[in-house]
C-alpha cells in the first residue's frame, strides 16, 4: 500500500542527485545529436559526387579524359 | 581540366546505379562520423572521400538490403585507424584540431554550448568518443555500434556508459572552458539549449 515513492520533504535515496543526473545525461544526448546533425544537414561539397562520378566512369569502363 | 565534356557514361549496371545512390545519401553521415573522429573539417573530408571510395570500390562485396550505413561507417573507421597508425602526429593534431573545429563552427547561430560539448567530446578517450557518436548521435544500436567497431556489444555498453559519465563530469568541472566563465557554466548552457531544442522539436 505505499503510495508514490516521493514523500513531501524527504527525497528518496539518491534524490534529487539522480533525477538531475538523469536531467543532465538527457541534454547532453540532445547536444550530441543535435551536433552531429547540424554537420549531416551541411551542404556536401562537390568534390565528393565529382570523385564518385569520375570512379563510375571509370569503372563503366569509360574513355579516360 | 574539369571543362572537357563528359562522354555518355556506359549503362552502369543496376546494382552499382542503385549503390551509388544509397552511398550518394551517406555522404552526409559519413562526413560527420569522419568529423567526430579526426575533430578537424578538412581531415574529416579527406578521409570521408577516401572512405567513399573504399565503399565504392568494395561495392561487390556489400549486399544489397543489409545495412549500408553502418558497413560504410565501419569502412571509413578503419581507414581513419590505418591511416592514423601509418601517419598521422598525433599529438599535435588534436590539439590544433580542437582549435580548427571551433573556429569552423565559428556562426552566430552556434551556441556556445555546442563548443564546450565539442571540447569535452574532444577529452574522452578514442574508443569511448566514437562509441557514444555511434550510439547517442548517429542513431546505431549497440550491435550494430560493435559490428562497426568490430568488438563485443558490452564493450560497446561500457565505453558508452563510461563516456556518459565522463563527459558530464568534464562538463560539470568546465576545467577546460575558455574565457574565464565560470565553472558549471558549460553545464547549465547545455541544460538551457537542450530545453531549447527539445521544445524546437516538439512544436
Amino acid at each position: 500500500m505505499t503510495d508514490n515513492s516521493n514523500p513531501p520533504g524527504k527525497p528518496p535515496k539518491g534524490g534529487p542527485g539522480l533525477e538531475e543526473a538523469r536531467l543532465r545525461q538527457q541534454a547532453i544526448g540532445v547536444k550530441l545529436r543535435h551536433m552531429f546533425d547540424e554537420i549531416v544537414n551541411e551542404p556536401v561539397p562537390d568534390e565528393f559526387l565529382d570523385i564518385l562520378r569520375r570512379a563510375d566512369e571509370r569503372s563503366s569502363g569509360g574513355s579516360d579524359a | 581540366m574539369s571543362g572537357a565534356p563528359h562522354p555518355p557514361p556506359k549503362p552502369a549496371s543496376a546494382d552499382d546505379t542503385a549503390f551509388k545512390r544509397e552511398l550518394v545519401a551517406l555522404i552526409p553521415h559519413l562526413r560527420a562520423f569522419a568529423r567526430t573522429l579526426t575533430g578537424d573539417p578538412t581531415a574529416a573530408d579527406d578521409l570521408a572521400q577516401d572512405a567513399m571510395m573504399k565503399a565504392w570500390d568494395a561495392r561487390a562485396s556489400y549486399q544489397m538490403g543489409t545495412n549500408m550505413k553502418a558497413w560504410s561507417f565501419m569502412i571509413l573507421r578503419n581507414q581513419f585507424y590505418s591511416e592514423k597508425r601509418r601517419s598521422w602526429r598525433q599529438s599535435q593534431l588534436d590539439q590544433e584540431a580542437a582549435e580548427r573545429t571551433l573556429v569552423a563552427v565559428d556562426d552566430p547561430e552556434a551556441p556556445v554550448a555546442l563548443d564546450e560539448l565539442r571540447l569535452a567530446l574532444n577529452t574522452l578517450p578514442e574508443e569511448q568518443r566514437e562509441a557514444l557518436i555511434l550510439v547517442g548521435a548517429g542513431g546505431f544500436a549497440y550491435e550494430e555500434a560493435a559490428a562497426i567497431c568490430q568488438c563485443a556489444v558490452g564493450t560497446v555498453k561500457s565505453r558508452v556508459s563510461r563516456a556518459r559519465k565522463a563527459l558530464q563530469a568534464t562538463l560539470e568541472k568546465g576545467g577546460f572552458a575558455r574565457d574565464g566563465r565560470a565553472a558549471g557554466d558549460a553545464m547549465r548552457s547545455i541544460l538551457a539549449a537542450a530545453d531549447r531544442l527539445s521544445s524546437a522539436r516538439q512544436g
